[in-house]
């Protein structure tokens, strides 16, 4: 009778494995840890966050209506500019001064901030959705490469300012008659924003299409019989998600200061409803007086806008595996 | 190379042709009437007489159609016409007479040729936001040469944050802004650009220097901004590549290194970066012209825009995408020429 073999022989002593010294960690982990050591980053995110927040609770701290008119308390001066004027019309009703009509400059930044941030938001989420799908269609279908490329171009060489310019002008008046004065405004701002922005994130998403589809996880996927929707969705998306979130911050950028440029022409919100740029277009007339009513506006545009693009600095470096752990 | 960039160059007729017919057909839509500011009291079939004039009455594609052949037929006509008889270079040439007196592209407002305006235009917007362009780059090189030569050094980190903040501030807020602090606090410039001023004594070109000063600054501001990081991030690139080891192992000096072996290598995607940035400052140059009341082309296309003047926008719009493709087979062209590892055929 011989020994029965055990089902497993003990390993070698030398060969056994300790076990793994540290605990796995999981590639979000290691983004957050590279993020967190870009300091403008992590400023700008804070930034963001905080401004978001601000525009969306703001009107329930500062309840003021932002286009209530007090004819008796206009031209209010910021509160501070009692510090080195004691004869300035000052009140702490109106912390930030008023405007030409007695509308509370706080409440109004608070309003334009909601409108501007939601029109940022909107035609970035919109051109992201354009910009990446077309990528993936042309990146995994090579039947569509050829056309959707060409009408990336073909986007790319259209004179983008003159041609929102020409857009807004044009489609105005029928949105506003099917969707109210604001509401057409926004719908038609979003949209016009985010079917010219699209392209640079087309183009990238789409060559990391071409190299991500012929990696073997790809192969195998098809072989096992996987539709290409499923694929894409399953497989590729989850793949080109970092350059698709660093193009989502330029994207953010890029349509709160179109839409504040649009504004500033004179072609964005109606009158009576504030954003930056209008607050900031309809202060520059009078801002040797005022200067504050275009300081303000603009400081918040310019700040926004920083903290946007120090998040996406700081999310291309977290994102890049060459960079990342170095 | 030269198959590519006339294949190119083949390639872009149709694609310009159809940004134009995009752009008509985009207008066509456009609510505005030519004949709205004629008084009531004129009689509708003289209304439509004075329509037909203007070219409005016959169906979009006739109106394209006759479009086409006046920028592409009778304008280049005019142009010979002008070069053989008034121009300084081909002016010994024999007057050719092309021009027969053939409907041109009409504005809506003047009722003048579209192009004779554009033409009156050019100068103001090429010395304000072509010089912009020149500053902005002489500015951005060095900038982003020494920020990456000392990477993570105190230059570094500020001409970082600067080239963030220009990036980031718009236009509209720095144009206000310079004009409170430098023309009411200060006095030191006019806040409003004079294109009446003329140039003919050492005065004169004082008050033209000062009156750009401010402008071409704001465009600088964003052309730096852009470049110096395009810059930084191509000479760090080349800084960590072997060739430079190479080359400092066999003894040449830093400057040598620096300035010959790698800007050579990292200005190859910076010059395709410039090139692609020309019309686009055209198009930025909109906002600054009407800032400064710059009268130039942008600030023609917004005054055109809101009075409805429909032929002047669609030149001006086609003269842009024009720009922007030209640029484009420009810049590509210059990265195969200036990179002898790419290869187009």
């Amino acid at each position: 009778m011989t020994e029965p073999v055990p089902a497993s022989p003990a390993p070698i002593e030398a060969l056994r494995d300790k076990g793994p010294d540290k605990p796995p960690r999981s590639k979000w982990k290691d983004v957050w840890a590279q993020f967190r050591k870009h300091k403008g980053a992590m400023i700008g995110a804070f930034f963001l966050i905080f401004i978001t927040l601000g525009v969306l609770v703001g009107p329930y701290l500062w309840t003021l209506d932002p286009q209530a008119l007090d004819i008796r308390a206009k031209d209010m001066r910021p509160i501070y500019t009692a510090l080195w004027d004691s004869t300035a019309k000052v009140s702490w009703a109106h912390p930030l001064g008023s405007d030409q009509l007695g509308r509370d400059n706080l409440s109004q930044l608070i309003a334009g901030g909601r409108a501007s941030m939601a029109v940022g938001w909107a035609a970035m989420i919109l051109s992201l959705v354009i910009g990446a799908g077309i990528g993936v269609l042309a990146g995994y279908f090579k039947k569509l490469d050829g056309p959707l490329m060409r009408l990336t171009d073909l986007f790319l060489s259209l004179p983008i300012l003159p041609l929102l310019l020409v857009a807004v002008t044009l489609f105005r008046q029928p949105l506003r008659a099917n969707f109210g004065p604001e509401g057409g405004m926004f719908i038609l701002i979003v949209t016009v924003v985010g079917i010219t922005s699209w392209m640079p994130t087309a183009r990238i998403v789409r060559g990391d299409v071409l190299a991500l589809k012929e990696r073997e996880f790809v192969l195998a996927a098809r072989s096992i019989g996987t539709k290409p929707f499923q694929i894409i969705k399953r497989h590729l998306l989850p793949n080109v998600l970092s350059p698709i979130m660093v193009s989502a911050t330029l994207g953010l950028a890029t349509a709160i200061i179109t839409e504040s440029a649009l504004s500033f022409l004179g072609v964005g919100f109606p009158s009576d409803f504030p954003t930056w740029g209008k607050m900031l277009a309809d202060a520059v007339a009078r801002m040797e007086d005022f200067p504050e009513r275009v300081i303000l506006p603009g400081i918040a545009i310019s700040l926004t806008v920083l903290g946007v693009n120090y998040l996406g600095d700081g999310l291309r470096d977290a994102l890049d595996p060459r960079i990342r752990g170095r | 190379m030269l198959t590519y960039a006339i294949r190119r160059l083949v390639l872009s007729i149709p694609t310009l042709l159809f940004i134009s017919f995009v752009i008509f057909m985009l207008l066509q839509l456009a609510p505005g009437d030519p004949m709205a500011q004629v008084p009531l009291t004129v009689p509708p079939e003289v209304k439509q007489k004075m329509r037909e004039a203007l070219g409005v009455g016959e169906p979009a594609l006739v109106q394209y159609w006759k479009w086409l052949v006046q920028v592409f037929w009778t304008e280049p006509k005019i142009f010979i016409d002008w070069l053989t008889r008034d121009s300084f270079l081909l002016g010994w040439l024999p007057d050719t007479h092309l021009y027969q007196g053939e409907l041109r592209v009409i504005s809506w407002q003047t009722r003048s040729p579209v192009m004779d305006i554009v033409l009156q235009r050019i100068p103001q917007t090429l010395w304000v936001v072509g010089l912009s362009y020149v500053v902005g780059v002489l500015i951005a090189l060095p900038i982003g040469i020494y920020s990456a030569y000392r990477q993570y050094s105190v230059f570094d980190q500020a001409g970082t944050f600067i080239t963030m903040v220009g990036f980031s501030i718009p236009p509209f807020f720095t144009g206000p802004l310079l004009i409170v602090i430098f023309s009411v606090y200060l006095g030191w410039f006019p806040s409003i650009y004079d294109t009446t001023h003329v140039v003919n004594d050492w005065e004169s070109f004082k008050f033209q220097l000062m009156q750009m000063i401010m402008p071409v600054m704001v465009l600088a501001l964003q052309t730096t901004a852009q470049l110096s990081r395009y810059m930084r991030a191509s000479m760090l690139d080349n800084l960590n590549q072997d060739y430079v080891r190479t080359a400092r192992a066999k003894g040449l000096s830093e400057a040598v290194v620096v300035m010959i072996h790698v800007l050579r290598n990292s200005m190859i995607p910076v010059i395709t970066v410039i090139a692609l940035g020309v019309p686009a400052i055209f198009g930025g140059a909109i906002i600054t012209e009407n800032v400064f009341k710059v009268n130039g082309i942008g600030q023609l296309l917004i005054t055109a825009l809101f009075a409805n003047d429909l032929p002047m926008v669609m030149t001006l719009t086609f003269i842009f995408a024009v720009l922007i493709v030209m640029f484009n087979l420009i810049a590509d062209i210059l990265y195969g020429l200036l990179d002898p590892r790419i290869r187009y055929d």
